[in-house]
């Protein structure tokens, strides 16, 4: 029995009536982009969670010393600035998606997309920034200081 | 003639109901994350600023919100691997269904000691002074 090959969708051989795009590859991009963040931030959150809230004190045991206590290691530094940028990337995605999704005016996905992306950058840099100029031991200040401060 | 369509858009039960939850938790942990890094930003401001503000956090009725905000963001991350699986795992969209129970299953085995765990410590009394 002689076989027939059907050639693979994505060949080349077939063409699409339909839908062609814009011959962009952005969404399919930011679908897998989705999908490799995703499994990265479930081991950055899940980490973030259980150093935070289930460890030591729990969140009773969180103030100015907690954070400059870790932010005083690059390892800390490291993981929670990954878990800004593949969070807020992730997060902003997927609000575009859902503003894309019912929105159905021009104008109103337009505005919605265009508060998202402020909204997203604005925090991006902030939150990048705050990492990077962190002094866990601020002239001046007094209370809630990290051990390693020497004495005011 | 039907009074009403015999299948919409959607087509209900577990895949639905997994795709409808997917996304409300991604949107509450979405604006819960932009506001986590406005408060986490305080420390910039001074310590004094910061440890205000976060002690907001520790009051009973903020652990219950910190309670619904981590159960929002378990679901979200086993339905995700979930999404994941049925994207690429050659036997994942057959399971998809029993991956959902699954992801539910796992869901309260995380949740069970994350909440002793965590309520516990909010509805203590603060101990020791920072």
């Amino acid at each position: 029995m002689a076989t027939t090959t059907i050639p693979s969708p994505r060949s080349g051989k077939v063409k699409y009536s339909r839908n062609r795009g814009s011959g962009s590859s952005f969404e399919m991009l930011a679908w897998l982009f989705m999908r490799l963040s995703g499994v990265v931030l479930v081991v950055l959150i899940f980490g973030h969670l259980f150093v935070n809230l289930m460890a030591g004190d729990g969140i009773h045991a969180i103030d100015f010393g907690f954070v400059a206590g870790k932010w005083a290691s690059p390892f800390w530094q490291v993981w929670d600035l990954a878990m800004l940028w593949l969070a807020m990337l992730h997060g902003t995605n997927g609000v575009r998606t859902i503003i894309n999704d019912y929105a159905e005016r021009n104008g109103t996905r337009l505005t919605l997309k265009t508060v998202l992306y402020i909204a997203s950058f604005v925090i991006l840099v902030l939150g990048t920034l705050v990492i990077f100029t962190f002094d866990p031991c601020p002239a001046g200040a007094v209370t809630d200081l990290p051990s390693f401060c020497p004495a005011p | 003639m039907p009074t009403k369509p015999a299948g919409t858009l959607y087509r209900g039960r577990e895949g639905q109901w997994s795709w409808v939850g997917h996304r409300i938790t991604g949107v509450v942990i979405f604006f819960f994350l932009l506001v986590h890094v406005l408060d986490t930003s305080l420390v910039r401001v001074s310590p004094e600023a910061y440890t205000a503000v976060i002690g907001a956090y520790k009051n009973p009725l903020m652990g219950l919100g910190e309670a619904g905000l981590v159960a929002a963001i378990v679901f979200h991350a086993y339905n995700g691997l979930r999404i994941i699986a049925v994207d690429f795992w050659k036997n994942g969209p057959k399971y998809q269904r029993q991956l959902l129970w699954g992801v539910l299953g796992l869901w309260v085995i995380t949740m069970v000691p994350f909440l002793i765990r965590h309520l516990s410590i909010v509805f203590s009394p603060i101990t020791g002074g920072h």
